[in-house]
């Protein structure tokens, strides 16, 4: 699809708890061998894909340098909202000062959800239906004990504010392309605690299923090549897929490299390929193209084109600084910061 | 800080809560965190809403390992008085940092955090807290 009018990135951010656990530390626990990534992110006490929320927005908000008034969606994509009904959007609003005149929602969409409100809040501004909007995709993952999601499972959130283009716009959203299935390759019911998942399903048939199609679909919709584009970014529930996925499409590996985040804050599910987009705009110039494809169990990818405009390298998000920042906890740490001792 | 478990209670403070809004004396200028009708200082009734800076720096701090209701399961957590850029002092929970490697003087930012839930089925409690800025 492309937008009627143009519209771009004015401000985004991103944010990674604190703690992190080593992989080699849950292997040690649960006797597991070839961890998937290093190490993962993990969330305190008192943090949740709500917090983590507001503080990518508030990041993306305070880059763009946009009045408070003018911000009229704010489209929070999560599979893990803290509650089951009353929704984050308007905590994160009140925190934000953008209420009440504002469109807050909720979505889910497994890790798609995040770039569905990237794509909801570039069509809400270009068809001036409002001036500006927040997309937000944040998760704080859970995982069983033992299970195999417990290698990657982490938390993160990154944010997006979408403005019509200007000559300070980071980046112009170009095009994106939606493609989904019925495809249940992972899912969890109304309270269960953890999700469940089909092991190796999760592979060929959902996820590189949804990413190569998607990719290749909005190539093929606008007329562009793997050689057009200068970053690539794709969904990283580990470190493996998304190369793959890149080789597959005949993408370098050069160009996917600079998104990877995951091997260092594991999956972070509706913000993961947020996030690596935050990471590639910090170090982008301007005038270059990135493709992001994202992939949520269920399933589903959404492809989005952007091209990097004058505003880009003006600021840069703190994610490098939130990157280094660690403290590192060991397996009964984490179970406590997990929620897991009662 | 005052804790309560009326969620009218909560929804009336969330503002000052969420966005570290204290208040102004018009009379003398002092500024007092949270928010309140008289001020504490020349006992004027004429204070205005200040949203205030969100970074500062620890002036003292203590180490809770009896936590209050509400609380339990988190501690050893830290509470701290911090003076913020404008002179405002906020006491205030502070995070991701342990105990043994906290300041006096350490610069330290807002952060938007969970502050305790009022029952496993209740309302969640959200507001400010700070974090170490390195
Ligand atoms: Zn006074």
């Amino acid at each position: 699809m492309i937008f009627s009018t143009k519209v771009g990135i004015s401000g985004y951010g991103a944010y990674v708890p604190v703690y992190r656990v080593r992989d080699s530390e849950i292997e040690r626990i649960w006797g597991g061998e070839g961890a998937p990534v290093e190490e993962k992110s993990v969330p305190g006490l008192d943090e949740d894909s709500l917090t983590m929320a507001f503080e990518a927005a508030r990041e993306a908000l305070t880059m763009s340098g946009v009045n408070r008034e003018d911000v009229g969606a704010v489209l929070v994509g999560s599979e893990s909202p803290p509650y089951a009904v009353k929704p984050s959007a308007t905590v994160i609003s009140e925190a934000l000062g953008v209420t009440p005149k504002v469109i807050a929602i909720d979505m889910e969409f497994a890790c798609k959800a995040g770039t569905t409100a990237l794509i909801l809040a570039s069509a809400l501004v270009a068809s001036k239906a409002i001036k500006c909007g927040l997309a937000i995709g944040t998760d704080n993952a859970q995982a069983k004990p033992g299970d195999e999601l417990e290698y990657t499972a982490g938390a993160g959130a990154a944010a997006f504010l979408i403005s019509e283009l200007s000559s300070d716009s980071v980046a112009e959203i170009e095009c994106a392309f939606s493609y989904v299935t019925d495809t249940p390759d992972f899912w969890r019911r109304e309270g269960e605690k953890y999700p469940r998942h089909t092991y190796r399903f999760t592979g060929e048939p959902a996820y590189f299923h949804h990413v190569i199609s998607a990719a290749k679909g909005l190539m093929e919709e606008v007329g562009l090549k793997p050689s057009d584009f200068d970053y690539v970014v794709f969904h990283q529930p580990n470190v493996r897929f998304p190369l793959r996925a890149a080789q597959q499409l005949g993408f370098s590996t050069e160009r996917v490299k600079p998104g990877i985040v995951c091997d260092k804050i594991g999956n972070t599910y509706a913000a993961s390929s947020l996030i690596g987009l935050v990471r590639v705009l910090d170090q982008a110039k301007p005038g270059q193209r990135i493709l992001v494809v994202s992939f949520g169990s269920g399933a589903g990818s959404d492809a989005i084109s952007l091209v990097t405009r004058e505003g880009v390298g003006k600021r840069r998000s703190s994610l490098s600084t939130l990157l280094e920042r660690k403290i590192y906890v060991d397996y009964g740490a984490y179970t406590k910061l997990k929620g897991l001792l009662g | 800080m005052v804790w309560s478990e009326s969620v009218p209670r909560f929804w009336r403070e969330r503002a000052r809560k969420y966005r570290l809004v204290g208040g102004r004396c018009r009379k003398c200028n002092s500024i007092v965190y949270p928010h309140r009708s008289v001020c504490p200082h020349c006992g004027a009734e004429n204070m205005e809403p200040i949203e205030l800076p969100r970074r500062g720096k620890v002036v003292t701090f203590s180490v809770v390992r009896h936590p209050p209701r509400g609380f339990e399961g988190k501690e050893p957590f830290l509470v701290a008085v911090i003076e913020l850029e404008n002179g405002a002092r906020v006491l205030s929970q502070l995070v991701d940092v342990h105990p043994e490697d906290v300041k006096e003087g350490m610069e330290v930012v807002a952060v938007f955090r969970r502050y305790r839930e009022q029952a496993p089925n209740g309302i969640i409690e959200y507001g400010i807290k700070f974090r170490p800025l390195k």
